[in-house]
């Protein structure tokens, strides 16, 4: 970014310019700025939940398109989950406080052998903002660990992540353990990470491949939506 | 021999001689021309796709595809010396339609330490570096993570991650040293492990 925005005091914009210059700020990876924001914003009386999704969620999701169209790379997607992360932490409790919408629940963990968790966060970051409840299991997870939570948790989701071709596999055993167990078809199965695609997706019996953070809160809405629609139908 | 800059970027281009043409990652130039050499293996020709694909593997099977397109009436037979390398399945599957062969493994890092041993191992939490990684780190790690300009970033990318493992291929003091500077740069416990060549050697060799 230029210099002369080097020279924008956050305090003095109206509403509709500092949330510009935020979308801008999160672009850019400027943690201090976004934290500033979203503490101008609450002092001006704007609910937390909309501060979160249309300051934080509406920027995060301009970096989540860019990055899926080669615009930006790793580097810069992490500086801004790093800032998006900078004003959630202001944001959690006062959501927690002022009860904001519950979407629904997601238990999330990279699997079996995989220790990249990169992805599986900026999900689980996107999930929150979004109005979900996140679970998150964190690395390495074995299928006992992916179906005690669900049950424990009482969650509609679960979703897991994996960067190698040699632990992806490892979807199909979660997936396959729950049908045995009788259990699939009571929770929405989301899968993620650089090698996956639609297609293996499908083959190993997850309801959607998600391309990228965006795509997941999307699809998970949708998803949730259907399932209660078809719940309140029957 | 040509430079470490020209395999990542442009590869290597195949001299014309010998009756089975290996195309193969630029990262493994150096270690093929040497058991070529070592071992009097003349029927083998070499030629080397851009070692960056290293970090692309969407880019290795088409590339895989034009190069056996390229070749495959120039030589009696051609192999394939990529391991899956992050294709998902992919390569293997573009082999099989070619009726060409390709080396076994999920990645170099396997193949190096010996399939069946790497498997057994089933270490998670080692990032590995081989010779020509070590000389590259910049190249390959560094640079396209932004940890030059971004270095707080580097826990993120590494923070699960216990140990790097060099996996060297020939002994050389000057490289074990850069390697335990790399370590240290990434905030990461050492182990030098010499592999030699393990079954890239035993591979070509059966060919």
């Amino acid at each position: 970014m230029s210099d002369e925005e080097d020279d924008i005091i956050l305090s003095e914009l109206n509403d509709e310019d500092l949330v510009a210059q935020m979308f801008d700020d999160l672009y850019d990876g400027m943690k201090e700025e976004i934290e500033e924001g979203v503490n101008i914003l609450i002092a001006r009386g704007w609910a937390p939940y909309k501060v979160l999704t249309e300051a934080l969620v509406g920027g995060m999701t301009i970096v989540g398109h860019d990055f899926r169209d080669g615009i930006l790379f790793v580097p810069e997607v992490l500086l801004a989950a790093n800032a998006m992360k900078g004003g959630m932490s202001i944001l959690k409790p006062l959501l927690i406080a002022t009860g904001a919408p519950r979407m629904g629940k997601m238990v999330i963990g990279t699997v079996k052998g995989d220790i990249h968790d990169i992805g599986k966060n900026l999900v689980a970051m996107m999930m929150e903002g979004a109005g979900f409840e996140v679970k998150d299991l964190g690395i390495n997870n074995a299928v006992e660990a992916y179906v005690d939570a669900l049950i424990a948790e009482d969650a509609d989701i679960l979703g897991m992540s994996a960067l190698l071709t040699t632990t992806m596999p490892y979807m199909k055993v979660v997936i396959d353990t729950m049908i045995e167990k009788g259990m699939r078809d009571d929770y929405i199965v989301l899968v993620g990470g650089a090698p996956l695609n639609e297609e293996f997706g499908k083959a190993i019996g997850a309801d959607a491949y998600c391309r990228d953070a965006a795509v997941a809160v999307e699809t998970a809405k949708a998803l949730i939506a259907r399932k209660h629609n078809s719940g309140a139908a029957t | 021999m040509t430079s470490d800059g020209t395999l990542t970027h442009d590869g290597l281009a195949p001299i014309g001689n010998g009756r089975v043409l290996l195309i193969a990652c630029g990262a493994l130039a150096r270690e093929i021309l040497a058991l070529i050499k070592g071992n009097g293996w003349d029927h083998l020709d070499l030629q080397c796709l851009p070692a960056i694909y290293h970090s692309r593997p969407e880019k290795i099977e088409p590339a895989v595809r034009k190069a056996v397109a390229a070749q495959r009436d120039n030589y009696d037979r051609i192999f394939i010396v990529y391991a899956d390398c992050g294709t998902g399945g992919q390569l293997q599957k573009t082999c099989d339609e070619l009726g060409v062969k390709m080396i076994a493994g999920p990645h170099c890092y396997s193949f190096y330490e010996g399939n069946d041993r790497f498997a057994q191992m089933g270490e998670v939490t080692s990032f590995y570096l081989t010779d020509f990684l070590v000389r590259q780190f910049d190249a390959f790690v560094w640079e396209p993570l932004g940890l030059s300009k971004h270095p707080q970033l580097r826990d993120m990318y590494f923070g699960n991650y216990e140990k790097l493992v060099y996996q060297a291929q020939v002994e050389n003091p000057e490289l074990v040293e850069k390697a335990k500077e790399c370590a240290d740069r990434l905030g990461l416990a050492f182990e030098y492990r010499f592999t030699g060549y393990g079954d890239l050697k035993n591979t070509l060799n059966a060919l």
